[in-house]
């Protein structure tokens, strides 16, 4: 017997408290605001723990059917939800994290006149995240899809009143706007071929017909991975993100860390069926992929600002969730979004927590020696570097170990997909290690002592001194309040144990997390081979079944993994804390490379000249000048005119001159008397 | 024996004097003047259409010159009140020249 | 004999509307109305309608054009001046006039059979056969004329009154 699991009530209850907040926040006082904000978070997160005790008694997909939505024709679309492995762990996660950042924004943005505005946008966010995992078709998923972009833009743009916050904000629309193009045109090719959108149809038809292969559902899923693209940051959309670090920080933590730009990722998961029967789609997933890994952390080494850093080590490691996907690795995917939901979130909330301490200051050349002023973010952001690393055994490194082996054995140049990845994992290292170091060790660098280095890059310097009476006007720093204190423990404890669900079997685990997961995503591994040769003799491919595990393989390459990571640590301490005049000598000499990357390819100013410009040029001067002044404005000038110019002529009639009058008068009355003497009113009387 | 043409010919010219004199002239008085003098023209044509409408009918038909009694009627009384207004306008203008009274013009 | 009365008042008629037009006094132009008047007083008799003809000397020449000759009087109208008015009304007015008056002459012409002709003494309309439609079947308008006529001497009194 199914249990009525109410899945509606999960995304409602945000829902509620989006309105609550939004509409009487303004006035109510901030207790009552927190309350509505933190329940409205909280009830999802228990129901879904009660899900989860009840999980085993379902039957799965549970679907919940909440009335039509469009009725049009043969096409109808539903209010549904579903539930089944997936779900649930996508549900854990956002409810989970969720509500542990509304728990720390009720310290960190204490002090903001907005504070009811953002707890409703943050419930608005919440709301739609959980329509979009828990749809049962593509147009509810849509609808989510669209909606946490919408709290996103809300979000970003929260200090609206500040430019580069708003036109950050523009700038997260716009960006997702063009992935969202992407992914309707796989929905209007969904309902061209499939005639639904719902999940179950869609699948079913797929399942039903093993010899669909290549083709329309290539097209489909390379329009649905430039929509994920858009949401989750890849290559060549991903230039939204690091802007959107204009928004509070627990904001970067929510939704540009754990779960909204997770959902392409979710997205590509959900519809792995399609994507297996593509070859192309996924390699193109792969590769895009791991570029956009190494892309993004080649540029965090240089950036100076500690939530860029963060926000191109996001954009990495959704990389690499890409490249598991690419690989057909979904539950190794999904298995580093959920550690990485927890160290990425953090590591965010970690980073707020050293900017409250130091009253905002987000220029790490502008800190340092916080080590012991602020003890438990220190080793709270540790464990968080230490994770993200890949140093074993914290979550991190079951992960990212996970999608290198898979990577590593998938055939067609998996191999070249590992050492891109590997080199990465070794730059993310190398780069987070940099932070820490920056950040907590050596001595405190303000805006006075930095300018003896101005010319200089970042260094730390190996001796300790006090420097807290050269900037008298911040009050001193002092670690966060217990409420901010207790997620990032939480999420701390989360990152070390983690991973240990998904323990590889090569390094003597079960790999419970694959398991769990592998009813909703199980693979069905083709390859170029398989499809061109079936297609040609016109049968259905046979796939091979997944390449067996290599136990041996896998826990060398884990060591190899291990040796990198350390690798990447060993040059962040010899560059930022034993010898840190080095970096500025590596500098000058490699000063075309430094540039490069210090100005993160141009790429925006490549955008910005290619694609920006011309829009809107063609914007500002052939739609607005030419025609909408000239042709559309011209138009109806030019009819007001003539009508005004012809009523100026008629209106001479009425001139007031009496005698004028009289011989109009004279004039037509003769007229009269020639069209009735002639009988043409007769005419047009008797008509 | 007069054709009741030629009485109706003279109506008509008799009117066309009058309104070539509304044209013409510029003096208020005159212009009402020469309505007067349409109003007579057009006086004629009634009596004289009368007169042919009894010869028609063969008995005395009265209703045209009825009319013609309603006409007179109704110019004096419109005459009166045309002169009064002539007068109020010459006390606010001075000027009996119509051209000067175009206030309503647009 | 009939016909010859009839030109020499008809010129009369005409000849005093013309000097109306031309003349350049008011006073001049108010005469050659009365001389107008007065002569179609007579065309009404050659037509029959006595009572009529009296009535145009007796109103008309009587007392509405000496109204008129009294406003002329008390305003001082002078000779009139040139001004340059309305352009219009020449261009447009005089050919309408002239239109006018030739379409219906050349209507009353083409037609004079239909008309028939008027003989002096036939069809004479005396004062009891006016008064019979008047007070018999036209009884309302006449009533209603005399409430007109009320209306317009109070109008021409309120108007005319000076301002205090």
């Amino acid at each position: 017997m199914t249990p009525d699991l109410h899945l509606w009530l999960i995304p409602l209850v945000p829902f509620a408290g989006f309105l609550v907040n939004g509409l009487l926040g303004r006035k109510a006082p901030r207790p009552f605001v927190t309350a509505i904000a933190l329940i409205a978070s909280l009830i999802p997160a228990i129901q879904v723990a009660v899900i989860v005790t009840k999980f085993g008694t379902l039957t799965l997909p549970y679907l919940e059917h909440h009335g039509a939505w469009i009725a049009a024709g043969a096409f109808h679309a539903d209010f549904s939800f579903q539930l089944d492995q997936l779900t649930l762990v996508m549900l854990c996660v956002i409810t989970g994290v969720g509500f542990l950042i509304h728990l720390y924004s009720v310290g960190y943005m204490a002090e903001e006149d907005g504070y009811w505005r953002f707890f409703a946008y943050m419930n608005l966010f919440l709301f739609f995240m959980l329509t979009l995992v828990l749809a049962e078709n593509f147009l509810l998923m849509f609808v989510g899809w669209e909606g946490v972009g919408l709290a996103s833009y809300l979000l970003i743009g929260f200090w609206f009143t500040r430019d580069s916050a708003a036109n950050a904000g523009k700038k997260a629309f716009i960006v997702n706007r063009i992935g969202d193009f992407g992914f309707l045109i796989a929905l209007f090719l969904l309902i061209a071929h499939f005639g639904s959108l719902s999940f179950g149809s869609v699948f079913a038809q797929i399942g039903a017909r093993p010899d669909w292969q290549g083709g329309f559902l290539t097209a489909i899923a390379l329009f649905l991975f430039l929509g994920a693209a858009g949401k989750s940051a890849q290559i060549p959309l991903y230039i939204w993100l690091p802007d959107a670090m204009e928004g509070p920080t627990p904001v970067s933590a929510l939704i540009h860390a754990a779960t909204m730009v997770t959902a392409g990722v979710y997205m590509v998961a959900r519809t792995h069926l399609i994507y297996d029967r593509s070859p192309l789609a996924l390699s193109v997933v792969a590769i895009i992929g791991v570029s956009t890994a190494f892309f993004a952390a080649t540029i965090g080494i240089l950036q100076t600002d500690i939530k860029r850093v963060l926000a191109y080590s996001t954009v990495s490691q959704l990389g690499y969730m890409f490249l598991a996907c690419g690989v057909a690795a979904y539950s190794a995917g999904i298995f580093h979004l959920v550690t990485h939901a927890f160290f990425k979130a953090l590591l965010f909330l970690a980073a707020g927590s050293i900017m409250h301490a130091l009253s905002g200051e987000q220029d790490m050349r502008k800190m340092g020696g916080l080590r012991r002023k602020i003890p438990v973010t220190f080793w709270t952001m540790t464990a968080a570097v230490l994770a993200i690393s890949g140093a074993p055994p914290l979550a991190g490194f079951v992960s990212k170990d996970e999608i290198l082996y898979q990577a590593f054995i998938s055939p067609n140049g998996g191999k070249v997909l590992w050492a891109v990845g590997l080199f990465t994992a070794g730059l993310t290292s190398f780069y987070m290690f940099r932070l820490w170091y920056l950040t907590f060790f050596g001595e405190r660098r303000t805006a006075e002592t930095l300018e003896e280095d101005r010319a200089a890059p970042v260094h730390a310097r190996a001796d300790t001194k006090l420097t807290l009476e050269a900037d008298p006007h911040a009050h001193p720093v002092h670690e966060s309040p217990w409420v901010m204190l207790i997620p990032l423990i939480i999420l701390a404890i989360l990152s070390v144990i983690g991973g240990w669900m998904g323990w590889p079997e090569g390094l003597g685990g079960s790999n419970w997390f694959a398991h769990f997961l592998s009813p909703a995503v199980n693979t069905v591994h083709l390859s170029y081979e398989q499809t061109t040769v079936a297609l040609a003799a016109g049968t259905a491919a046979t796939p091979t079944p997944a390449p067996a595990g290599d136990k041996q393989l896998e826990m060398l390459l884990a060591l190899v993994s291990t040796a990198v990571a350390f690798f990447g640590w060993l040059f962040a301490h010899i560059l930022y804390f034993a010898k840190p005049e080095l970096p500025a000598r590596l500098a000058t000499r490699l000063h075309g490379a430094y540039t490069l990357i210090k100005n993160k390819y141009w790429v925006d100013e490549i955008y910005g000249a290619l694609i920006v410009a011309p829009v809107l040029f063609l914007a500002r001067w052939i739609l607005g000048i030419l025609i909408d002044r000239v042709v559309i404005d011209g138009g109806t000038l030019t009819a007001g005119y003539t009508a005004q110019g012809f009523g100026a002529l008629i209106a001479r009639i009425q001139s007031g001159n009496i005698r004028s009058y009289a011989g109009w008068l004279a004039f037509f009355a003769a007229i009269l008397l020639l069209v009735s003497w002639f009988g043409l009113t007769t005419h047009f009387c008797l008509r | 024996m007069v054709p009741i043409a030629y009485y109706l010919v003279l109506s008509a010219i008799l009117f066309s004097i009058g309104v070539a004199a509304f044209l013409i002239k510029r003096n208020i008085i005159t212009v009402f003047m020469s309505i007067e003098l349409m109003l007579n023209a057009v006086n004629l044509a009634f009596i004289a259409f009368s007169r042919q409408w009894s010869q028609i009918t063969g008995h005395l038909q009265v209703n045209g010159q009825i009319f013609v009694f309603f006409v007179m009627v109704v110019a004096a009384a419109e005459a009166a009140v045309g002169l009064a207004i002539i007068i109020a306008v010459f006390r606010a203008r001075n000027t009996l020249n119509i051209d000067s009274i175009d206030l309503m013009k647009l | 004999m009939h016909l010859v009365l009839f030109i020499i008042f008809a010129g009369l008629c005409v000849a005093g509307a013309l000097n109306l037009l031309l003349q350049r006094h008011p006073i001049n132009s108010a005469l050659s109305l009365i001389v107008v008047m007065s002569s179609l007083a007579v065309l009404y008799l050659l037509l029959g309608a006595e009572f009529l003809a009296a009535a145009q000397v007796i109103v008309y020449s009587g007392a509405i054009m000496v109204l008129f000759t009294f406003v002329i009087m008390l305003l001082n109208a002078g000779k009139e001046e040139r001004t340059h008015g309305s352009k219009l009304a020449y261009i447009a007015g005089f050919p309408g006039a002239a239109a006018l008056l030739g379409l219906l002459a050349f209507i009353f012409i083409s037609r004079r059979g239909d008309f028939g002709q008027a003989r002096i003494g036939d069809y004479l309309a005396t004062t009891s056969d006016l008064s019979r439609v008047l007070f018999k079947d036209l009884l309302l308008p006449f009533e209603v004329t005399s409430i007109l006529i009320l209306i317009a001497i109070l109008g021409a009194v309120a108007l005319a009154r000076k301002e205090h």
